[in-house]
């Protein structure tokens, strides 16, 4: 058991989640106490000492299942059965006792033909019971993900083809005409649609359960664990985030941005003392002839840069864009001004749709719509965006101002005028660029990194919510 | 096993006479118990609970606002019959409004009163013992749960609004279940007290505080429990109406609104609509009622639009 444990810490730790010396020792003697036949209960032990953020729950889930997946459980009890029953042939009794079972398991099962698989999960969604829901999964998986023995994947691949071959569509129809009835208040037919599709859901964890297993069975829990393992959602990637990935992103950004600002406020705050007050240390020292015993000191002021974002909101940059904005405006009462503009290759400010607005995350959804970003063709095209800005809002820049980016600096092969940013880096505090590809992708193809970079102070790297927090909470 | 069993090594540190017994048999008690008193726990909350009362740990318990978190502390110390102690934290507490601070106009009193007799140092010298002793201590209650004989749950309430630096003053109590006074020497637990910490995750808490502790995320309920909950907790409900509750419930959670109901707001609701005299909720009265579940007008707003709004198209 302390073997199997120090590989799942080492499987936590690998998927970016903080797991201490002194917490392993927790949850080892924690392990100690508890009921290990129970799962769930082991479940809780774990999440309880190693895990010690909400965020990263979700990943714990994951791991345990493949590390402590059901059927390791069941032929683990088996084992235990034996170990009672007769010493001397436990070992070998045991590993044939654990795959025989799933077997039998699938081989009892596929005498069902689609017509009846249907059937039996259409009745366990329908009165929510979960092991014929488990029974069904089981069978479906057997059925039609065609799951092939030594392959090295996560099961993606696997689960899509189940669900297709399922038809939940049809199932969900059923569901929704059995349980709706006559009533028609608007309530209660989406009551009904909600309940359906969380059955369904479950269903769908189901067969992805019931797949995992059956390729921890195949693989083991070390190698299927690197292929489903996912990251933190501060470290997903932006840019290749899926759906999915995108609301676990969004979820995160609006707690972030609030921690963020606490942050700042409260590191503002503390900032007790400004420089030495020469005038007032001197008058004072007259009491103590002359003597500066006692300093004095200015009042902080903490200078609150102005900030001018520039963004980039086409195709794969544009969600990255929205993030910085969202975090930029929700901590805005750290800066003295901040000012937003987005483009394609036309460039349009869009200030003022945070302006009043309680919540980011709506002037943002605005922004796609109301923001008058194309002038021609729809390709990005930072040179022309760059001298817009230069021609409308260059006089704005002071010497207090700072200048963010956000862009991929993919020019499709527009004409760069990077003479234009030299000219607002003159006049700016600051250029910042922040690019949301990895640093290898930099300068190849259309992009065109190099000729902007010796006119930026800086030019980042900022592919992770983690990343931009981090840059964020500097500029501040 | 050789490893000693973490109780009885803590009891041997503080120095007690015997191992305290374990007040709960198994989780499934942990989960008996509160339901007794009308916290319906579910499988991860009870195991936390179980293990933090074996291992002596506190518990940590975060998640979003109204989801039963300071409940879940109240309803363990009733189960336990045990005194809670509440330390309410906020942005500026201190040493001496969580731990313990010196009475001066007591100690003042006591220097006066001993003064006629003439002031020699040894006298000076015992006086100094003296006003110094746990008689001229204003126990807060930190101190306060250390010191106690009897039964006690210490909770420290919403621990994300202290600063940094004050976190620290509780790691000291929350790993050795001791408090070090400069001037008394070090006092230890009597006994040891449950520990609770909750948190709206306001701010990320130090890694130290979070070593120190079980983690618990209590999250929103499922429909079951949350339907189990609306019924324990609000007297004559029909449970056809509580699942409805919690079925609206759940599809609000589902839209993305800026402050998403909580049980505590479920409940609410679920109260003023047995005032009304409802056994079922109609478009009217949902609509009508949905600003005691939602403290947004753009949310309300939304919410109605989404639930009550055009026919959605059931293709």
């Amino acid at each position: 058991m302390l073997n199997l444990l120090g590989d799942f810490i080492g499987e936590l730790r690998a998927a970016g989640i903080p797991v201490s010396m002194s917490e392993h020792v927790d949850a080892a003697r924690a392990v100690g106490v508890i009921n290990l036949g129970d799962r769930s209960l082991l479940r809780a032990t774990l999440g309880a000492t190693l895990v010690k953020d909400g965020d990263h729950l979700s990943v714990f889930h994951t791991a345990f299942d493949v590390y402590f997946s059901i059927r390791s459980w069941e032929s683990a009890e088996a084992l235990l059965g034996e170990l009672d029953v007769d010493q001397g042939e436990s070992d070998g009794a045991a590993g044939a006792a654990g795959p025989g079972q799933s077997r039998g398991q699938g081989g009892a099962g596929s005498s069902l033909s689609a017509q009846e698989l249907s059937e039996l999960l259409f009745r366990a969604l329908l009165d929510g019971d979960v092991n014929a829901m488990r029974l069904g999964a089981n069978e479906a998986v057997s059925r039609y993900a065609g799951m092939e023995p030594g392959r090295p994947v996560g099961g993606t691949y696997y689960l899509y083809r189940t669900l297709r071959n399922l038809e939940l569509e049809a199932l969900e129809q059923r569901l929704l005409a059995g349980t709706l009835g006559e009533n028609p208040d608007e309530l209660a037919q989406r009551l009904a649609h909600d309940d359906v599709t969380a059955r369904i859901e479950q269903l769908k964890a189901e067969i992805e359960r019931e797949i995992r297993e059956r390729l921890v069975d195949d693989r083991g829990s070390e190698a299927l664990a690197k292929s489903v393992r996912k990251p933190l959602p501060e470290d997903l990637d932006v840019m290749h985030a899926n759906r999915e990935e995108m609301a676990q992103l969004e979820r995160a950004l609006r707690p972030l941005s609030r921690k963020l600002a606490v942050r700042l406020a409260r590191r503002r705050r503390r900032r007790r003392r400004g420089p030495v007050d020469l005038r007032h240390t001197v008058r004072r020292s007259l009491s103590t002839g002359g003597v500066p015993l006692d300093l004095r000191f200015k009042p902080p002021r903490p200078a609150k840069p102005e900030i001018f974002v520039i963004a980039d909101v086409s195709g794969s940059v544009a969600s990255f864009a929205r993030f910085t904005l969202h975090l930029v405006h929700a901590i805005s009462s750290q800066f003295s001004k901040v000012r937003s503009f987005v483009f394609v290759d036309g460039l349009d400010e869009v200030t003022r749709l945070f302006d009043g607005v309680e919540d980011p995350a709506d002037a943002v959804a605005r922004i796609n719509a109301e923001a008058d970003v194309i002038a021609f063709d729809g390709h990005s095209d930072y040179g022309r965006a760059f001298t817009t800005f230069h021609d409308h809002y260059a006089k704005d820049l002071t010497k207090r101002s700072t200048v963010l980016i956000l862009g991929d600096a993919r020019n499709n092969y527009h004409e760069a005028h990077a003479e234009v940013l030299a000219d607002l880096h003159y006049r700016a505090k600051a250029v910042y660029w922040l690019n949301p590809e990895p640093t290898s992708y930099w300068n190849s193809g259309d992009s065109i990194v190099s000729q902007y970079a010796p006119y930026c102070d800086r030019v980042i790297e900022c592919r992770t919510l983690r990343q931009l927090e981090a840059f964020v909470g500097e500029l501040a | 096993m050789s490893a000693l069993d973490p109780r009885e090594e803590l009891a041997r540190r503080l120095g007690l006479s015997s191992v305290p017994p374990v007040r709960f048999e198994s989780p499934d008690e942990v989960q008996k118990l509160l339901a007794e008193n009308d916290y319906l726990s579910d499988d991860a909350i009870a195991s936390v609970i179980y293990l933090a009362d074996r291992l002596a740990k506190p518990v940590l318990v975060e998640g979003p606002a109204g989801t039963g978190k300071t409940a879940l502390a109240k309803a363990v110390a009733d189960s336990l019959g045990a005194r809670l102690i509440r330390l309410q934290c906020y942005e500026g507490l201190d040493e001496s409004k969580a731990l313990y601070e010196w009475n001066y106009r007591k100690q003042l009193l006591r220097i006066q009163a001993g003064r006629p007799e003439g002031a020699g140092s040894e006298e000076w010298h015992d006086l100094e013992e003296d006003i110094f002793a746990e008689e001229f201590m204003l126990t807060r209650p930190l101190l306060e749960a250390i010191s106690a004989s009897d039964p006690v749950v210490l909770l420290i309430d919403e621990v994300d609004r202290v600063e940094l630096e004050t976190e620290a003053l509780m790691l000291e109590i929350l790993s050795e279940y001791q408090v070090s006074i400069p001037e008394l020497g070090t006092i230890r637990a009597k006994q040891i007290p449950m520990v609770f910490l909750t948190s709206n995750n306001t701010r990320e808490l130090s890694e130290a505080l979070k070593r120190r502790c079980l983690y618990l995320y209590v999250g929103y309920p499922t429909v079951e429990r949350e339907r189990d909950i609306i019924l324990s907790r609000v007297p004559g409900i029909s449970s056809a109406l509580a699942e409805q509750i919690a079925q609206v419930v759940r599809s609000l959670r589902t839209i993305d609104l800026k402050k998403a109901p909580s049980v505590s707001e479920t409940l609410d609701w679920a109260r003023t609509l047995v005032v009304l005299g409802r056994s079922e909720i109609g478009d009217q009265d949902a609509a009508a009622t949905l600003h005691i579940l939602l403290k947004y007008q753009s949310d309300i707003e939304r919410a109605t639009k989404e639930l009550l709004g055009r026919s959605r198209p059931v293709a």
